[in-house]
């Protein structure tokens, strides 16, 4: 299949770079290990809860949706700076796929933040954490959708406004009102009626509702498929979204 | 013909505050491209040569027209045009943290060789292109004509019938410039067609085998070198004067003169010949009284045709 080598081809590009940024790797290491270890701490009491491993039960899904969204949101600023060495040009005068040049971006955003969230679930089990292999694969597939989302919306206006200075306070805008109306960091459950609302309509609060279901040992409730199909359908259409950018003529 | 077009156009929207203008780029192009040949585009910047390049290597649809690239129809299978062409943009194409090799494999590869073959091709471009010695180091290292040269190895890695070379030698010193002259022609002697734009008359006049001149999105003059110098016909002869009008005045009804242009500090003359010319001038303005400062002949220039044909020359516009 042409798809599949194109992806590959282009993915195992993105990958062996990031790996030789000793930089990247470093923080993209230490900085959800920080959020870990110093955050949890003071859920604790914000949460009412009696002990951090409650709280860790609340916070993990939390931080491991929030690591996918952001992560991934920030991956179009890598596009911008390839669009102007001239890499995605010279791509695009080739015959390779179009859809696989957005797909290996994704991927290696989608992969970048399994690795992420692997090390905070194992760093988290000593501190009370638990959790079930099966519950904790299906959080990850949630995930990994999630990055793909938000990376295929990042390359999209990455290609649209081409410019890291629109690019920028474009994503913070977006993201801030996103981060707070999901319920990332402390769930809505103390949130008055009309952020409840709100939040209904933000497709990551039902996200989040999922992984901390799937955390929490019910993999069976209604956020759970109500949130894997809505992000997944999201997923799709954004995906198409930024294939059809790569594809298209610009100046 | 490796490249034939018809009446090929393209307009972009430009936005002014509210007020959007249509800038029509390129404005009906006609070519003709021959198998194995230097064919340049030379003209001002802005005068639509990158977007022509881009259009015919498939980056930009066009609004009108057709064309058919190294056989292939450009609207209807741009797919086809990719896999047989190559293209060099102006910026380079290079990333800085990968080294030469590494970006040849991969754009080998992306045009579905296996690596073995992706590795083996990669090697014998760095050696054709004397690159070899770096291949391995990142691109950031390298000097301006190192990666320009990268650049146009990728360019022709996957073994093209046509490249196009969106002004090669832009921003390189002279002595790189002469290096990527014998470069250019290498690849035609190895039977490939090269299309190239350039806005330096001495490259083109120098390295390509036809050009075509484009002013304002149109081409206003197509041939070799020499047959559009010798359109001009004749010799042109530089006449520095203390009186320009008065001296405008004198020769502009002579019958000798075949086109006469006003200078700041002189007139251009276009001659059939200059040698019976020159005395003819010499008296007639002497017998008008007009002083005369300095006076040059030269055989016409392509910047020459440029005038002719646009009214002004390529160095101010």
């Amino acid at each position: 299949m042409k798809i599949l080598r194109d992806t590959w081809l282009v993915f195992s590009r993105q990958i062996l770079l990031l790996l030789r940024n000793p930089v990247w790797v470093v923080v993209g290491v230490l900085q959800p290990l920080l959020y870990l270890l110093l955050f949890a701490p003071l859920l604790k009491p914000a949460l009412g809860v009696r002990t951090n491993a409650e709280a860790y039960q609340v916070f993990v899904p939390g931080l491991l949706v929030m690591l996918a969204i952001f992560g991934a949101l920030f991956s179009g600023f890598g596009l911008i700076a390839e669009m102007r060495a001239g890499v995605i040009e010279r791509s695009r005068v080739t015959p390779v796929s179009r859809l696989a040049l957005m797909l290996g971006r994704s991927l290696r955003d989608v992969v970048t933040l399994l690795v992420q969230g692997i090390m905070i679930t194992l760093i988290a089990l000593p501190f009370g954490l638990s959790v079930e292999l099966q519950n904790v694969l299906v959080a990850y597939l949630m995930l990994a959708l999630i990055a793909m989302l938000c990376s295929a919306v990042s390359a999209a206006v990455a290609l649209k406004v081409r410019s890291e200075d629109a690019l920028a306070p474009l994503l913070q805008t977006v993201s801030q009102p996103i981060l707070l109306t999901a319920g990332i960091l402390l769930p809505l459950a103390f949130a008055p009626q009309w952020l409840k609302n709100v939040a209904k309509w933000n497709p990551f609060s039902w996200a989040v509702d999922g992984v901390r279901d799937l955390f929490n040992g019910h993999p069976g409730t209604d956020h759970v498929w109500q949130g894997l199909t809505i992000v997944g359908l999201l997923t799709v259409l954004t995906v198409v979204w930024a294939a059809r950018e790569f594809a298209k003529s610009v100046r | 013909m490796m490249i034939e077009t018809h009446g090929l156009k393209k307009s972009f929207r430009s936005r002014q505050g509210r007020e959007t203008k249509t800038v029509e780029a390129v404005r009906g192009v006609d070519l003709a491209v021959a198998p194995g040949e230097i064919f340049g585009f030379l003209g001002p910047n802005g005068a639509g040569k990158t977007t022509t390049l881009r259009m015919l290597a498939t980056l930009i649809t066009p609004d009108g027209g057709s064309a058919v690239v190294a056989g292939a129809d450009l609207r209807r299978d741009p797919g086809e045009v990719r896999r047989r062409i190559g293209y060099v943009a102006q910026g380079g194409s290079t990333w800085d943290e990968s080294s030469g090799r590494e970006e040849l494999i991969l754009h080998a590869r992306m045009y579905g060789v296996s690596k073995a073959e992706a590795k083996r091709r990669a090697a014998a471009v760095l050696d054709a292109f004397q690159l070899s010695e770096y291949a391995d180091r990142k691109c950031k290292t390298y000097s301006g004509g190192q990666r320009r040269r990268v650049d146009i190895a990728l360019g022709i890695i996957h073994q093209p019938k046509i490249v196009f070379l969106d002004e090669p030698t832009t921003g390189l010193d002279p002595q790189s410039r002469a290096h990527m002259w014998d470069e250019v022609r290498r690849l035609r002697d190895e039977s490939m067609t090269v299309f190239l734009t350039t806005h330096y008359l001495e490259e083109a006049d120098a390295l390509c085998d036809r050009i075509a001149i484009m002013d304002h999105g149109q081409v206003v003059a197509e041939g070799t070198p020499d047959s559009l110098k010798q359109e001009i016909s004749g010799d042109v002869v530089n006449i520095g004067l203390t009186d320009v009008a008065r001296g405008a005045e004198v020769l502009g009804s002579a019958e000798f003169v075949r086109k006469l242009e006003t200078m700041d500090d002189g007139l251009r003359l276009y001659v059939d010949e200059a040698g019976s010319a020159i005395p003819l001038i010499l008296r007639s303005l002497d017998s008008g009284g007009v002083g005369i400062g300095t006076i040059e002949l030269h055989r016409p220039s392509l910047d020459d045709v440029f005038l002719t044909k646009t009214g002004r020359t390529l160095r101010e516009s």
